[in-house]
């Protein structure tokens, strides 16, 4: 019995840091239409900004975790603005560009920062186990999931408590119709890239302590991410949430029953299987785009 | 004969001579396919990767070896001869590794290249080496099986690693060990030795499992070990890994004073790279570690720390890639200028000794590998390790120990008849 609920909870762990990394770019994905290559270059710059900000100014990961936020979503909107905005409704160009995006970050952080694996502290009262229901838990995986939590709450409340969110989903139902009805699009466009390149940054901030970082450290949640995403259904938060779950829980249990190697390749193929047979994902949303 | 035709003709017939000299040099003179000296000067190549994924340690390496150059030259070089390096770049790439290889042996002229980190590199550049009798000098500890005529191996290899260090790890936490490795060749080579060893023993292997190379993610794995329980860890995972294992471990909860890791790959640099609370009480075995006390290494370091900055580490695989410069000058230092060839060096390295940071180290006669002094470190919050245990007596290299009837001969592998 302890077994099976420390291997639900690892695999609650690894969902939670998989929906972590992959709430930033469901939210691009569904709102903007963006394949957003650069994504995992969005969660590496918000663990080197952890990194700055310890190393230089001596700052502890919860102020960082605001300050991450801060600093890569600025930068997401800068993209936005600069460079993906003029390519809006050429999917394949959005790609080059994104990827190319990241492809400079990645390099702009190597040529300043280093190329070596960076330190990033964890906070001492969360770097011990704590026992939870008879079995002894990470206090830094709970504080990651608890925060997961947290954040999908809060991007929750925003598209569907808030008067932002109503002109979000206005926009994504039909942006045309939309702007008749006098939203302004393209500020919530960019408004919207922003907060999902910051959910990225506070996604970097969060696993940093936990995992390396390096500036090629993003090629990896990519990956992640964009599984997660596909398997959830675009534009669903719903399926973003339980397709993280899915994949955590089904990684973990294949793992421990085979081995890392094993269970990587076994879920990937069961990827492969499912948009052969459900391209639009398990949880798709009917909707009109315009 | 118009002038622009028989211009054409002048250009196309020196083109044709410039392309039978460069190309079938044999042809004119003798031996010119093996590099020589020049005069006054003894040109090697440097082929450490200064960019890419492997960049930080191999340029401890670059660095560790241009040290050497330079400490050999302000001594009056070898016999009055200058060594001059030529240092090229690889990128972190196998390809670029052959490419460079080929620039340094056929257009350079080197007598010998130092380089490489990986064994991936090593393999990438054997085959040029190997066409055109030159030698590589190779500072990595490694998995052992090979015996290429044209390496000096100055690296540990697995039975020079792990003789004495199961055994301590054995006596002293148990005899269950639980094998992690990053998934190649290394990890498996080196688990092949550790199981032979356990088996003689009388331990036992309660779990072997390989991560994906950059594999970060180790609940599953930790889970593993709380289940299995194991007396000790035994670990060949590299990389960024290294760091995400040991944090998630002490995360986790476990006490490396119950079940430590013990590791061939965790030098100073990863533990740096971790943070040292979640190195601390781990175990390595290398020949060599920074703290280690002797005369050899204090001047090592301080040289070391003087050139490149006080907060430089040397680290296991530095400390060959300096001390093999060394060896390379004192067999150099054998020959006459006309004889200074790659096929000579070899042989007048065979059997050289020096007093290296880590303890005299020699260069096998037979096998071309080095004898080096294994040590145990366990590492401390300080980013350290203190040296719990050192070998009495330098241990001889065995490439192919896991392989009985295997023989690494200066003529390359030979199978002895059962």
């Amino acid at each position: 019995m302890v077994d099976i609920f420390n291997q639900v909870f690892s695999g609650l762990s690894i969902a939670s840091i998989l929906l972590l990394i992959s709430l930033g770019l469901a939210i691009i994905y569904g709102t903007v239409g963006v394949i957003n290559l650069a994504h995992g270059e969005f969660v590496m710059l918000g663990a080197y900004t952890v990194w700055f900000l310890e190393a230089k100014f001596g700052l502890g990961l919860y102020s960082c975790l605001v300050l991450a936020f801060l600093v890569v979503s600025v930068l997401g909107w800068c993209a936005e603005r600069l460079v993906i905005r003029h390519l809006y409704g050429r999917v394949l160009d959005t790609i080059l560009a994104t990827w190319g995006i990241g492809v400079i970050l990645q390099q702009a952080v190597r040529l300043t920062a280093g190329a070596e694996l960076r330190y990033v502290k964890m906070p001492a009262e969360l770097s011990q186990a704590v026992a939870l229901f008879g079995v002894d838990m990470s206090a830094y995986r709970l504080f990651v999931l608890v925060l997961t939590l947290a954040l999908l709450l809060l991007t929750y409340a925003l598209i569907f408590r808030t008067s932002f969110g109503l002109r979000l989903r206005g926009v994504v139902q039909n942006a045309e119709i939309a702007r008749c009805f006098g939203v302004n699009a393209s500020q919530i466009y960019s408004l919207t890239f922003a907060y999902g390149a910051g959910l990225a940054g506070v996604a970097g901030a969060l696993v940093s302590p936990l995992k390396s970082v390096s500036p090629d450290m993003g090629t990896g949640y990519i990956v992640d991410a964009f599984m997660v995403v596909v398997v959830g259904g675009v534009q669903s938060l719903l399926g973003t949430v339980a397709s993280a779950g899915i994949l955590g829980e089904l990684s973990e249990g294949l793992a421990y029953l085979s081995n890392d190697t094993i269970a990587k390749a076994v879920v990937f193929l069961g990827v492969v299987v499912l948009i052969r047979f459900r391209p639009q994902g398990l949880f798709a949303v009917r909707v009109r785009r315009g | 004969m118009t002038i622009a035709t028989r211009r054409r003709f002048l250009q196309g017939a020196a083109g044709l001579a410039g392309a039978a000299v460069a190309g079938f040099p044999h042809i004119w003179i003798k031996n010119a396919d093996l590099a020589q000296a020049a005069d006054g000067q003894i040109k090697v190549g440097v082929l450490y990767s200064l960019t890419g994924t492997t960049a930080i340690i191999e340029t401890s390496l670059n660095q560790a070896t241009l040290m050497a150059i330079e400490e050999i030259n302000a001594a009056g070089g070898v016999n009055g001869r200058k060594i001059v390096p030529v240092v090229e770049d690889p990128a972190s790439d196998p390809a670029t590794f052959a490419e460079k290889a080929r620039k340094l042996v056929i257009g350079e002229k080197c007598v010998s290249v130092f380089g490489s980190y990986t064994s991936a590199s090593r393999k990438a550049v054997l085959p040029v080496f190997e066409r055109y009798h030159n030698l590589y000098w190779y500072p990595t500890l490694y998995e052992g099986r090979e015996c290429s005529m044209n390496v000096i191996y100055a690296g540990a290899v697995p039975n020079q690693q792990q003789r004495d260090f199961i055994p301590w790890l054995v006596k002293n936490f148990g005899k269950r060990f639980y094998l992690i490795g990053s998934n190649y060749i290394y990890p498996k080579e080196e688990n092949n030795v550790c199981k032979i060893l356990l088996q003689r023993l009388g331990g036992e292997v309660v779990g072997e499992e390989y991560v994906p190379l950059g594999h970060s993610e180790f609940s599953s794995v930790i889970e593993k070990f709380k289940n299995t329980k194991p007396d000790v860890i035994f670990s060949t995972v590299v990389g960024d890994s290294v760091v995400a294992l040991h944090r998630q471990y002490k995360a986790a909860g476990l006490d490396p004073a119950k079940m430590p890791m013990a590791s061939l790959t965790t030098s100073e640099e990863e533990v740096r790279a971790m943070g040292g609370e979640f190195a601390a009480g781990h175990f390595t075995s290398a020949p060599y570690f920074m703290s280690y006390e002797s005369p050899e290494n204090e001047k090592f370091v301080a040289a070391f720390q003087r050139k490149y900055g006080k907060d430089a580490v040397t680290n296991f695989v530095s400390e060959p890639a300096y001390f093999q410069v060394y060896l390379f000058a004192q067999a150099a230092a054998k020959l006459s200028g006309s004889d200074l060839t790659p096929p000579n060096i070899r042989k007048a390295a065979w059997g050289q000794e020096f007093k290296a940071p880590e303890g005299l180290v020699k260069i096998d006669p037979q096998n071309s590998h080095t004898y080096l002094w294994p040590k145990i470190g366990q590492a401390q919050s300080n980013g350290q390790f203190k040296i719990i245990e050192q070998s009495k007596e330098w241990v001889e290299p065995d490439p192919y120990w896991a392989y009985p009837g295997q023989v690494c001969t200066p003529n390359g592998m030979v199978q002895k008849k059962a």
